[in-house]
């Protein structure tokens, strides 16, 4: 953490007396459980007599269902039900932001792995086998695969009935002819990435007697689901409930429906739980992945390196169903220029269908891929004019009241070109030494595969901006329920919301801002379920801002009630009152009572929401809005990088951060959550991608998908500064998704510079430094 | 409602033989019948009701599901229920000490933020408190080479290695007070 103060506008002296207030690093409430091995994820829960689920799943990309043939499988011992589309009780329809996803597949399959049949059987491997059984006829019809042709090419199928095209938006800002001294130029690529959570998709669910059912899982967004699974299955939202298990990482790949319906339907059918897991091959189908992108774009910019225009097209591969797709255009085009100041653009982007794998949210949702793409750009517009790529990205940047593409206005600080200037002063690691001591700081590392020779070292940076929220006029809202009595002798608040765990650490800020507003010590967390108000999704960087704004009004609201009760029993003003460490006090009279004795037996529960400023959508036409995201956050990386150019092997040496949090209201959990984005932004620099070849994933495994170890993943410096938003709570800006997006260009900017090589695709592999004759697939 | 208790020894419909087996789980002896071909990783979650031993990858790539086999670590999913038998298995639920206070390496996760959602955290305790045994004083260098063969997509390592140093703190303060190191053996749950 940096020495910087912030300027947050919650009155500190709270914080005096009652520790693990804001500001502050508790240790996680959950840290016990989980140390133990008693913190019960999704896949670990177990009801009595319960039946196990399993998802046939198409073989194919593309292809016409002739007939299915579910007799035999219902014939194998063991086997309680197999369904099919024919058995969905409601409508056979969902999806995010367009209802375009069948729960089971009816006469088309439009990717491999979509869900064709389900199987409840007393053993999962007695429901694997079932699955063998059920015959389905397939006709193979000739797959859409690339996304550019889907977009232009109208003697292709279409998809679905609206056509290929999920969304066109264009945005037109200023000349588009305007002229520039120098102009670069490049089509960029970038592969699919997996979210890769660790504990795979899983649920129980258990039918109740009223003809509805419970279902606990792990998700990303409760209610979300919870909608989109009653209405497949043709019942009120009451009897629909669901309740929040463990959940193993989310990363967005847990925001789309993958076993709640299906779990849903068979042990309403069956009358008995059920209980669905999925593998880990199976993971790769079963949820969504980062949309892969091509994007062309034309930088010009005066002689002394002042951006003229930027011109950019990009196609977005949303596979079979639309999912985010909508949001990842909206993101892509309106974030599309990078953190700087351009007076003429003209961007326009596509979401397609095709029937690849469907692509949906990931970290950094629609803004890694033309961060890849224009921080690329920077630095080839900085080698063209033989500047310092640094200054060049700070003579450009964005700050407090600047004006975007969009016609946004910058509205709180964007200390962009301080970022990089924070990360140009920190200390470079060692260079290049001639005779190493260990092989592990190699390329290549145990391998044994350099000893120095033909290693060239390089430097790279980056800075991005990232929407917070959900943006374009969403209703982003979320609710909070406190409840303030007191349990033996001690006043306790319980924090009830839908806002999902995924291991960001928001219970630990909920406890946080509970302590810091009510001045008690003891916060507990109530379980995540559909009993409360909607809570939005853990994506897009906005629990802490969203829900912890909902926190903190119920709050505020428990302690108005309490306030009132004391005015009137002490004969003070409720406005002279304020809570200091499990004491109410007067400003006039100083002391007046403990907050137990204020309370009594009386119980204070207060339910609240916190809405976001009113976001308005993208003009279709000019891509115009006076206010499209509430909230942009930055960050920049700076990488070094050790390449041999022999055999094409990086080893990334030193990854540092600086971002800017508003209000780090946890300082340990935003380093670590900047830590674990940016080692996800190094893998999709030089690791990780899913190879679709034809519609087919062809590494659908930790053996043949990699993510970073320990050995990839150098040691990082992070540099935290806060400099508060005056229209969020506490001033607090979205931390989890930008080192993610900043990390994965840094990186590939620094193997640039090392090999002075084009560089335009990424993750960038061996293939792409040392020929073709290096793939690793 | 749910509950993590085990759910009762199934074999699937296969007519398949069964093996009588016997395991010396965190210090306790245990009973199962299953298949030949079942993993220790199922036996432990579905026959005995040990899910703090999280599985990942099924194949032994993300060392989540790794347990110690007589002091030494193990992909559970990689190892026979069979072959288990005569030996000391020790989980997750197996770390702390008989009067319930947690394993060095389990505070030094929980105090160093060494964990987010906290799904491959069994696997790295298993795996650091072998090491530890063998190495009770480990350089940085030494703490992320023990670590290279698990994987954790939350926390990109860097409090993972500061827990593995803690730990050997914390351990060797353990032992200075009570003057010798504590049998964990004895838990029985």
């Amino acid at each position: 953490m940096t020495d910087q103060t912030s300027p947050a506008r919650t009155p500190q002296r709270l914080d005096e007396v009652i520790t693990g207030g804001i500001g502050t690093s508790p240790l996680r409430p959950d840290g016990t459980l989980k140390v133990r091995g008693e913190f019960a994820y999704s896949s670990d829960l177990w009801a009595d007599g319960m039946l196990w689920g399993a998802t046939l799943r198409s073989p194919h990309p593309y292809a016409r269902i002739l007939s299915v043939d579910t007799g035999p499988a219902l014939a194998h011992p063991g086997v309680s039900a197999v369904l099919t589309h024919q058995d969905v009780p409601g409508e056979n329809i969902y999806g995010l932001k367009t209802a375009d996803t069948p729960a089971l597949a009816e006469d088309v399959v439009r990717y491999k792995g979509e869900p064709v049949a389900l199987v409840a059987a007393d053993h999962p491997e007695t429901a694997r086998r079932a699955l063998e059984k059920i015959v389905v006829a397939y006709e193979v019809l000739e797959p859409v695969t690339d996304p550019e042709r889907a977009a232009h090419d109208d003697t292709l199928p279409a998809l679905h009935p609206g056509g290929n095209v999920v969304r066109y938006q264009p945005i037109v800002q200023g000349d588009p002819d305007a002229v520039a001294d120098v102009v670069v130029s490049d089509v960029y690529t970038l592969g699919m990435q997996d979210q890769a959570f660790l504990g795979p998709e899983s649920g129980l669910a258990i039918p109740d007697e009223d003809g509805g059912v419970d279902l606990f899982l792990a998700t990303q967004w409760l209610h979300v689901d919870q909608r989109q699974t009653a209405r497949a299955l043709g019942l009120p939202l009451e009897k629909v409930r669901f309740t929040m298990s463990g959940v193993g990482g989310a990363f967005g790949g847990r925001e789309d429906l993958s076993m709640q319906i299906h779990c849903c339907m068979l042990a309403l059918h069956t009358g008995r739980p059920v209980k669905m897991v999925y593998g880990r091959e199976e993971s790769f189908y079963g949820h969504v992945h980062r949309h892969p992108a091509k994007m062309y774009y034309e930088h010009g910019a005066t002689k002394d390196g002042k951006l003229v225009y930027i011109k950019a097209r990009m196609y977005f591969d949303g596979g079979a169903y639309a999912s985010k797709t909508p949001v990842v255009v909206s993101n892509a085009t309106s974030l599309g220029t990078g953190p700087y100041e351009v007076p003429n653009v003209r961007i326009e982007g596509w979401g397609l269908y095709t029937n690849n794998p469907p692509c949906g949210a990931m970290r950094g949702l629609g803004a890694v891929q033309p961060a890849y793409a224009y921080e690329s750009q920077m630095d080839k517009l900085a080698k063209a004019l033989d500047m310092d790529p640094v200054l060049l990205r700070q003579i450009n940047a964005v700050s407090e009241g600047s004006t975007l593409h969009t016609g946004q206005v910058l509205d709180s600080p964007a200390p962009v070109a301080e970022l990089l200037e924070r990360l140009k002063r920190l200390p470079m690691p060692l260079e290049n030494r001639t005779a190493p001591a260990d092989v592990r700081d190699l390329p290549g590392g145990i391998s044994n595969t350099t000893h120095g020779e033909g290693v060239v070292r390089g430097v790279g940076y980056s800075v991005i901006i990232k929407n917070v929220s959900y943006a374009e006029g969403a209703d982003d809202y979320s609710t909070a329920r406190v409840r303030l009595e007191v349990i033996g002798g001690e006043p306790v608040a319980m924090v009830h919301t839908a806002a999902a765990e995924v291991g960001q650490g928001l219970v630990t800020v909920q406890q946080q801002i509970a302590r810091t507003e009510l001045a008690v010590e003891r916060v507990n967390i109530h379980p995540n379920d559909t009993n409360v108000g909607d809570a939005g999704s853990s994506s897009a960087s906005r629990q802490t801002y969203v829900t912890g704004g909902a926190v903190k009004n119920a709050c505020e609201a428990v302690r108005d009630v309490l306030f009132a009760k004391a005015a009137r029993r002490f004969g003070e003003r409720p406005a002279d009152l304020s809570l200091v460490g499990g004491k109410v006090v007067s400003s006039t009279t100083g002391v007046i009572a403990d907050i137990a004795d204020v309370l009594g037996d009386d119980v204070i529960e207060e339910t609240r929401e916190y809405h976001h400023l009113r976001t308005y959508e993208l003009d279709p036409v000019t891509g115009q809005s006076p206010r499209v995201h509430v909230q942009h956050a930055y960050s920049a990386h700076r990488a070094v990088v050790d390449v041999d150019t022999e055999l094409g092997l990086v080893k990334v040496v030193r990854l540092d951060c600086a971002q800017d949090v508003g209000k780090a209201v946890n300082p340990d959990a935003v380093v670590a959550q900047i830590q674990g984005g940016s080692t996800q932004g190094l893998g999709l620099a030089v690791m990780e991608e899913i190879q679709v070849e034809g519609g087919h994933i062809r590494n659908p495994s930790f053996t043949d998908y990699l993510i970073p170890t320990i050995m990839d993943t150098p040691p990082m410096t992070i540099d935290v500064i806060e400099r508060a938003d005056p229209n969020s709570p506490y001033g607090v800006r979205g931390v989890g998704e930008p080192p993610t997006i900043s990390a994965t260009p840094a990186i590939v900017n620094a193997i640039r510079n090392a090999t002075g090589l084009d560089l335009t695709h990424t993750p960038v592999g061996p293939e792409h430094i040392c020929g073709p004759a290096f793939a690793r697939a | 409602m749910t509950d993590t208790a085990p759910p009762p020894t199934t074999t699937g419909a296969q007519e398949e033989e069964l093996h009588p087996i016997r395991l010396r789980v965190n210090g306790v002896l245990r009973t199962a019948e299953v298949p030949a071909r079942r993993l220790l990783s199922d036996c432990l979650r579905h026959d005995l009701g040990l899910t703090g031993t999280h599985v990942g990858c099924e194949h032994g790539v993300c060392g989540a599901c790794t347990v110690q086999v007589d002091g030494r670590p193990m992909r559970s999913c990689l190892m026979f229920a069979v072959s288990a038998q005569d030996h000391e298995i020790t989980t997750v639920e197996g770390l702390e000490r008989p009067d319930g206070t947690l394993h060095a390496v389990q505070r030094a996760f929980r105090e160093c933020h060494g964990l987010q959602c906290g799904f491959c955290t069994p696997g790295f305790l298993n795996v650091i408190a072998a090491f530890l045994e063998e190495n009770p004083k480990p350089s940085e260098e030494e703490a992320r080479d023990a670590v290279a063969g698990n994987l954790c997509r939350c926390t990109g390592y860097q409090n993972i290695v500061k827990a593995v140093l803690r730990a050997a703190e914390l351990r060797l303060e353990e032992q200075v007070d009570e003057d010798a190191p504590v049998e964990v053996d004895e838990v029985a749950r």
